[in-house]
């Protein structure tokens, strides 16, 4: 990866700020609005996810490329990272409808169908990374 | 303080000055310092460094305030903390080469202890004093936001819009529901449209959100429209899979209310 910068997550105002910085890297790259859109809310999702389950993490953006048929292309990748309590069952939490917390549990799957690659490793105890990637077209 | 130190130091400070002008020239060059008038600055320079020396020879609660009292007018004129704190590092280095100079080597170690002490006093005064404003300031911002947060106005009778702009927190959140039952009961509104134009991002959270306002809304006897929803967030709301079906939603402010009209059995009609 090229170039990578991190916003800490432990406030709301943490939330703010990494939505901030994916959308400037977004246009950087030169993402559409509705593309921006769909990056910053993917953010908004995991952040918060990250303040409301591990209290504290990081997000992570930068710009990928991948040799394809059609030449190099170009896309936008989000890491978020937390050594909070964990997902037991991540077939459970990648439903639509599953929380734990009173919300509308769409945040996860809704973050999976937000962008073109999503991925997720946790282990119980120990922490939860989730890598996302939206490809520019 | 030792009273030969403080005589030391009283007895150059006219060329304790010279050289601090000279170093805090050097230190202030890049930072926002540049855009005040050279008279000014000169001026303040002054002062500064007799603010310091006399702290020396007055009591120590007189020293403070004299401190205080200098450091809060600066604040309000918006002078950077930086050129204090950059400015007493100068001060420093030049009274300690002033004193090595002048001392001899095992008075010099008791010597500049005292002085570090001095001058780390003085800094955390400083700091104190602007972490101090600044909490101030965020406050009074907060409870400013706070009152600009929400507000549900009414437009026509029975008719109110709550126009939101801006970040949803949690906080705005639950003001955003208070201030929606209360306006609703107090205006008497039958149908009330949330506008959120001006909402940077509409995830889940606040989704959630405007859906139980909606609810809630419903259970005092008004109706709900959504209006303003940009057509890169309609996208990403259907992306989240979020059912605003039973919703009503109009893409405008102006077709919102159109529809309050039509449902509180009103219309407007032009005259000839
Ligand atoms: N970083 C994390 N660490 C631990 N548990 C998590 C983390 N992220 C999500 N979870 C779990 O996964 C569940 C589903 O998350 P998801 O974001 O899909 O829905 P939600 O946060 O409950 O509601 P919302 O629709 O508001 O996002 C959460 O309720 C929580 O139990
Ligand atoms: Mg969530």
């Amino acid at each position: 990866m090229s170039s990578q910068s991190c916003v800490e997550v432990h406030t709301e105002w943490g939330i703010v700020s990494a939505r901030q910085a994916g959308r400037n890297k977004a246009k950087e790259i030169g993402f559409g609005n509705v593309d921006q859109a769909r990056i910053t809310t993917a953010i908004s999702e995991l952040a918060r996810n990250i303040y409301l389950y591990a209290e504290k993490g990081e997000i992570c953006i930068g710009e990928v490329s991948e040799m394809g048929g059609a030449g190099v292309k170009k896309g936008l990748q989000i890491t978020a990272k937390d050594v909070g309590p964990g997902i037991d069952n991540i077939r459970e939490v990648m439903a639509d409808g599953f929380t734990t917390s009173g919300g509308l549990g769409a945040g996860l799957p809704g973050v999976k169908r937000l962008m073109d690659h999503f991925d997720i490793e946790s282990t119980s105890g120990e922490g939860t990374t989730i890598t996302a990637i939206k490809w520019l077209r | 303080m030792e009273p030969s130190i403080i005589d030391f130091i009283y007895k150059r400070k006219q060329l304790l000055v010279e050289k601090w002008l000279e170093e805090v020239e050097s230190v202030t060059q890049d930072s926002a310092i540049t855009r005040i008038p050279e008279d000014i600055y000169s001026e303040t320079n002054r002062e500064f460094i007799d603010v310091i020396v006399n702290t020396l020879h007055v009591s120590p609660e007189e020293a403070k305030e004299r401190l205080r009292s200098f450091v809060e007018r600066l604040i309000h004129i918006g002078w950077p903390l930086s050129y204090f704190t950059r400015g007493l590092q100068a001060f420093r280095r030049v009274i300690l080469e002033e004193m090595k100079e002048n001392t001899q080597a095992e008075q010099a170690f008791s010597t500049f202890g005292e002085v570090e002490n001095w001058i780390d006093g003085i800094v955390n005064q400083l700091v104190d004093e602007y972490t101090g404003s600044w909490e101030n300031t965020l406050n009074l911002q907060k409870l400013a936001l706070k009152e600009l947060s929400a507000p549900l106005i009414p437009v026509f009778s029975h008719i109110s819009v709550m126009p939101l702009i801006g970040t949803i927190d949690t906080e705005r959140a639950k003001l955003i529901m208070e201030n929606l039952l209360e306006g609703i009961i107090e205006h008497r509104s039958q149908v009330v449209l949330i506008d959120i134009t001006g909402v940077p991002v509409v995830d889940t959270m606040v989704a959630h959100h405007i859906i139980q306002a909606a609810e809630a809304v419903r259970l005092v006897g008004a109706e709900c429209i959504l209006v303003g929803i940009r057509p890169e967030i309609a996208q990403t709301i259907v992306n989240l899979g979020i059912d605003l079906g039973k919703f009503p939603t109009k893409s405008t402010l102006r077709k919102g209310i159109e529809s309050g009209l039509e449902v509180t059995n009103k219309k407007i009609v032009e005259i000839e």
